[in-house]
């Protein structure tokens, strides 16, 4: 697909098929290229995160989104502008810690594994890893270490797929100045 | 032209990416006879005037050539030391040509890093809380707009005192960065940017912003 010059603020249409079938194909290669479903799921976390930390600069280019003060700030971001403009979905936001450094992301339909069926060879494997690395990659870009992890998934047969987010610390080293 | 040149520095203050508009340099060139009415000196391997403004020629020019032929440095073309040269009666009457030396890669590589240094400077003597760096520095004969990411990477543009429209050429030189360097998937993160469509793409949006034109004595 040659790139279309000038794409200012609206978004770029795209088959969502074609980023389905594209990554179903990663990762039934994947699978075959290595044996057990834990080096996947590292393969899939690494090229995530890989991906994370080039597109949170795209993200921040294109929406005006400002600094986050804290973690309530930051999860509306990523669930109500950052998921809506890469996948065209809205998470909700639930299950807050008291101390405000987790939550999880609810997805009632995730664009990854739109046709997907698990086989039964394949249990341990976190199909849609990727979307953690890339929020992790992402936000340690903004300084921000964090944790995402797949505790609910519907390919396993959970009613819904849920991302927990865990802020670990934040980043200080390299801070931007006048960041702090 | 307006725009005179943008730098793109990463976030430890390496320059990445520089790009400067070639428009020509004054330039003086003159027959001299003995002695000389300039002081030369040597400076950073170059040799600059010292004292004595005359004929479009000012303190800070380096010399460019001598009779015609470019200098290397502080070197005349054929070996010689440049400062010996004016020294010797019987080498005159002789014509330098005199301009303002252009930067190096090595020194706007150190000018890069220095204005890393002075955008963090800016930042911790604010009096106020929560201040950034320095977003724009003014000269009389150019104003420096910056840019810096929430990741940290700072966009610099040097344009003329009166040109308009430079916040939106910043930002739009973020989203060709996001787009031509960082989807390049070839392109190291921090590393030199060496892609020909960021270059091509960052042209046209420089032709653009000039376009939008000069006003007022400064914003």
């Amino acid at each position: 697909m040659s790139r279309q010059a000038n794409r200012g603020t609206e978004s770029k249409k795209m088959s969502s098929e074609l980023f389905t079938l594209t990554y179903g194909a990663l990762v039934t290669q994947l699978c075959k290229d290595y044996e057990n479903d834990e080096d996947v799921n590292k393969q899939l976390d690494r090229m995530g995160y890989n991906i994370g930390v080039r597109l949170i600069e795209d993200f921040l280019a294109r929406s005006n989104v400002g600094r986050c003060h804290d973690f309530r700030e930051t999860a509306d971001v990523i669930a109500k502008v950052a998921f809506k403009m890469y996948l065209g979905i809205t998470p909700s936001i639930t299950n807050w810690s008291p101390a405000g450094d987790e939550f999880s992301l609810i997805l009632e339909n995730n664009p990854l594994v739109d046709f997907v069926e698990l086989p039964d060879n394949h249990s341990a494997l976190i199909y849609s890893n990727l979307l953690c690395g890339v929020l992790r990659g992402a936000l340690e870009m903004v300084q921000m270490a964090v944790e995402a992890k797949f505790v609910q998934d519907t390919l396993k047969g959970d009613g819904v797929t849920e991302i927990r987010m865990r802020f670990i610390r934040r980043i200080e080293d390299n801070l931007p100045a006048g960041e702090e | 032209m307006a725009i005179f040149s943008v730098y793109v520095v990463n976030k430890a203050g390496g320059l990445i990416y520089q790009w400067d508009s070639y428009s020509p340099r004054a330039e003086a060139e003159k027959t001299f006879s003995y002695p000389l009415d300039l002081l030369l000196k040597l400076h950073d391997e170059r040799v600059l005037v010292a004292f004595g403004q005359r004929d479009g020629i000012r303190v800070g020019h380096a010399v460019l050539a001598i009779n015609g032929m470019d200098v290397n440095g502080k070197y005349t073309a054929d070996g010689k030391e440049v400062l010996e040269y004016p020294g010797n009666s019987a080498n005159y009457p002789v014509s330098i040509r005199f301009g303002r030396p252009r930067l190096t890669s090595n020194e706007k590589l150190m000018l890069a890093s220095m204005f890393h240094s002075l955008f963090a400077i800016g930042s911790q003597l604010s009096p106020e809380q929560g201040s950034s760096g320095i977003e724009m520095l003014e000269t009389d004969t150019f104003k420096l707009h910056c840019f810096q990411t929430l990741t940290g990477i700072k966009f610099v543009v040097l344009a003329d005192p009166r040109q308009a429209g430079i916040d939106s050429l910043l930002r739009k030189i973020y989203e060709i960065y996001s787009d031509f360097a960082l989807k390049n998937p070839f392109y190291s993160l921090e590393m030199p940017i060496r892609c020909e469509l960021f270059d091509q793409n960052l042209k046209l949006a420089l032709e653009v912003a000039e376009k939008a034109g000069t006003f007022g004595p400064g914003s």
